[in-house]
């Protein structure tokens, strides 16, 4: 069952449409992107999700019921542009943000200890957040946003600012949200964590849904009959009837060749074909990355 | 509701914590102290001052020899054959302040008296001999109708005159009241909800763009209604300007009292207050305290005049009045000063929206100042109705006296106002917390104003 639903929300700013008509629907724990250039609408999106506006028209429902002003215990919101009290100590800011997602002061402390041991912040507690570096302070606002151990997250670009080694320890802490029951919804541009994170995607353009679906269907979908072929040694195999070359090189001793069927031919004909060439290390269904199809579907619609 | 005071808890802790807000806590009542104490101080200082010699020199006369009485200050010795022109080389050396000279042509230009000394003389010295000499000029002059009893007549008709001002209700009920006191009270009233207003307004509009400028308004109102947000930044803030206040009255009533006590023991300030009880207490202290009342009197009796017409102020009316204005009119101003900041990306970009805003409560003060002169004008009467002006004109009039239907009718006024005025601002600052990057102008705001949640 999905956990969240947006059915048919459409939003208007003065002249301006910022979101025509979207629907969305999140599985229970499940990481859920929500993809589209600058300007497209997910921000007005994710902003009428946590409540802070109201959609002109459209239903949102929080495990089928409608969603309703005290939800916002149940959401946790990490916005793109972050915002901490500057001159204001990390650890009564921790505590001032989780008291007014409604928990209690001594409830808030403990839960602060443990996650501010577990990303080794703990030496800031009494420091001012002007004093932090950017992504200490990114890392207090993770530990805001998931402070109250919300059902349904919402991470607004949460890796910028984050060298590979802490993004690795936030995309850890992601999983382990989702294993232990958190459903998540997450804005961003780099395709590759969509790739690596992603269950479920929607894609959204001029206030539209272009695309939406399964990452693995939507990329098998976009594959288009191409195939990865490596061999070894410096192979060199040509295009006939059944298909096309489109590329090939060698690299280290190897001979990588991408081909793009033209018939319905079966994978096991190719490749009785093929293997007459050389010795075949690999043969894969080439997928598109999330990347080619973002950039595909966008310009395409231009 | 327990949000809301999780926002006025750390509004109000934040500020209280600032380093500047305990150095202005603590350096206002010292100046404030200073203000009053330095009058009497320099006072004193007077007092204790040297004796000045002055030198009187008349040109072929003796006219107003012995005219000038001596002073405490001032003590004038009468020089006979003495030429101006040798004594101006070495007064200084010979022990004197100054030289009086009178010119014989005195009766008939007064520019003809000239005061030589090194140093700017006081006022009050110059006062005395303008005073002494022209009472003996007019003497001479009335000596010349020949009247007969001159000197009788002349002190029969000395008088003495002091204005009381009786001020009667419309129950007929006759009050003592003195128009310094209410003039007094009309200022501090009045400048009190001018600082109020406008010190911790812009305090609140400060507050929201710096939420705004390091987007933390989003993460809160991803929590809490925007509503919520305002209104508790504008409480705490409020709390916040009642505390500094309560800390600077009492902590400049301690410093005044302290000072008193020890510094102007010495000097005759302190013999009135202590002349009080003695004359309250009664007949048995007779001998001591009769010398000592009999001293200070006049001005023991100008204290106790001056203290019974301000005991005779409305303070029911007035504290209850200023509460409900400084309430509606800090809330009211406070919301469009969050509005205004909800509006713009930086605290340059306020100006333009400043301007209106600010123009009421200069009017509003400049108007209260005038109602010092004139309490009655009609300037002063439409402005205390008027809801943006009459918190600030209303309190200056209070002290000297309004009809009950005009309270009325302007306290209701107020009260629509600043419903209405919450009402938009919050709708506007809604909107505006959330626009970045574009350069508001009053249309947008408009606009905002009929957006939907």
């Amino acid at each position: 069952m999905a956990l969240f639903e947006a059915k048919n929300v459409t939003k208007q700013y003065g002249s301006k449409l910022a979101l025509d008509n979207v629907s969305i629907s999140v599985p229970e724990q499940c990481i859920y992107g929500l993809l589209g250039p600058n300007g497209a609408g997910k921000t007005t999106l994710i902003r009428i999700i946590n409540q802070i506006t109201g959609p002109d028209s459209g239903e949102l429902l929080l495990n089928g019921n409608k969603l309703m002003p005290d939800d916002v215990q149940y959401i946790g919101y990490l916005p793109e542009e972050r915002g901490l009290y500057k001159k204001m100590k990390v650890g009564e800011q921790a505590l001032y943000f989780a008291q007014l997602k409604g928990l209690s002061k001594a409830e808030a402390m403990k839960r602060l200890k443990y996650w501010f041991k577990k990303l080794d912040i703990l030496d800031w507690w009494g420091k001012k957040v002007e004093e932090l570096s950017k992504g200490m302070q990114q890392k207090v606002q993770f530990i805001i946003t998931v402070l109250h151990e919300p059902k349904l997250i919402i991470f607004d670009e949460p890796f910028t600012g984050f060298d590979p080694l802490n993004t690795n320890i936030i995309k850890k802490e992601i999983l382990f949200l989702r294993e232990r029951g958190a459903t998540i919804i997450f804005s961003t541009h780099n395709m590759e964590s969509v790739e690596e994170l992603c269950d479920n995607i929607t894609l959204i353009d001029n206030a539209k849904t272009l695309l939406e679906g399964s990452v693995h269907e939507i990329r098998s979908k976009w594959a288009a009959n191409e195939y990865d072929l490596v061999f070894d040694g410096d192979v060199n195999i040509e295009g006939n009837g059944h298909y096309n070359i489109l590329k090939q090189h060698v690299e280290n001793n190897k001979s990588i060749i991408r081909l793009k069927t033209t018939s319905d031919i079966n994978t096991n004909d190719i490749l009785q074909t093929v293997m007459r060439s050389g010795s075949i290390t690999s043969f894969n269904p080439a997928l598109p990355s999330m990347n080619e199809i973002f950039i595909r579907v966008v310009e395409n619609r231009n | 509701m327990n949000k809301i005071s999780v926002i006025i808890k750390r509004e109000y802790i934040t500020r209280v914590r600032k380093k500047s807000f305990i150095i202005m806590t603590i350096l206002a009542p010292i100046l404030m102290a200073a203000i009053v104490i330095l009058p009497t101080v320099i006072m004193m200082n007077e007092d204790g001052g040297d004796l000045k010699k002055i030198a009187v020199i008349e040109d072929n006369s003796d006219l107003f020899k012995g005219t000038i009485k001596n002073t405490k200050e001032a003590e004038f010795i009468y020089l006979e054959n003495v030429k101006v022109e040798e004594l101006k080389k070495s007064f200084a050396t010979a022990g004197y302040y100054g030289i009086l000279y009178i010119s014989p042509e005195i009766v008939n230009t007064p520019n003809a008296i000239q005061l030589i000394s090194k140093q700017q003389p006081p006022i009050g010295l110059l006062q005395h001999i303008e005073n002494s000499l022209k009472k003996e000029i007019e003497k001479q002059k009335l000596l010349t109708f020949k009247i007969s009893n001159l000197d009788e007549i002349m002190k029969t008709i000395e008088t003495n005159v002091s204005v009381q001002t009786i001020k009667i209700d419309d129950s007929g009920e006759v009050k003592e009241t003195s128009t310094g006191i209410a003039m007094a009270l009309a200022y501090i009233l009045g400048f009190l909800m001018y600082m109020l207003v406008f010190i911790f307004g812009s305090q609140v509009m400060r507050g929201v763009i710096e939420e705004k400028t390091s987007r933390v308004v989003e993460v809160i109102i991803s929590s809490v209604k925007p509503v919520q947000l305002m209104m508790g930044k504008i409480v705490g803030i409020a709390l916040v300007g009642l505390t500094q206040f309560l800390i600077w009255i009492f902590l400049t009533m301690s410093i005044v009292t302290v000072l008193k006590t020890t510094i102007l023991q010495k000097t005759g300030i302190t013999e009135i207050s202590q002349s009080i009880p003695q004359n309250v207490m009664g007949a048995d202290q007779k001998t001591d305290a009769a010398v000592q009342t009999a001293t200070v009197s006049p001005e023991l009796a100008e204290f106790s005049k001056l203290f019974d017409s301000a005991m005779n102020q409305p303070w029911g009316l007035i504290i209850l009045s200023f509460i409900f204005y400084f309430i509606t009119g800090y809330l009211l101003y406070a919301s469009v000063f969050a509005a205004i900041g909800s509006a713009v990306d930086n605290e340059t970009e306020t100006q333009q929206f400043m301007l209106p805003v600010t123009i009421p409560i200069i009017v509003g003060l400049m108007v209260a100042m005038g109602t010092m002169q004139n309490p009655e004008s009609s300037l002063s009467f439409w402005c205390s109705l008027i809801p943006l002006t009459s918190p600030i004109v209303m309190m200056a009039r209070i002290p000297f006296g309004v009809p009950y239907w005009e309270i009325a009718v302007s306290m209701a006024l107020m009260l629509v106002t600043f419903i209405g005025f919450v009402w938009m601002a919050a709708k506007i600052y809604r909107t505006g917390i959330l626009m970045y990057g574009k350069k508001t102008s009053w249309k947008e705001m408009w606009k905002w104003l009929r957006y939907s949640g």
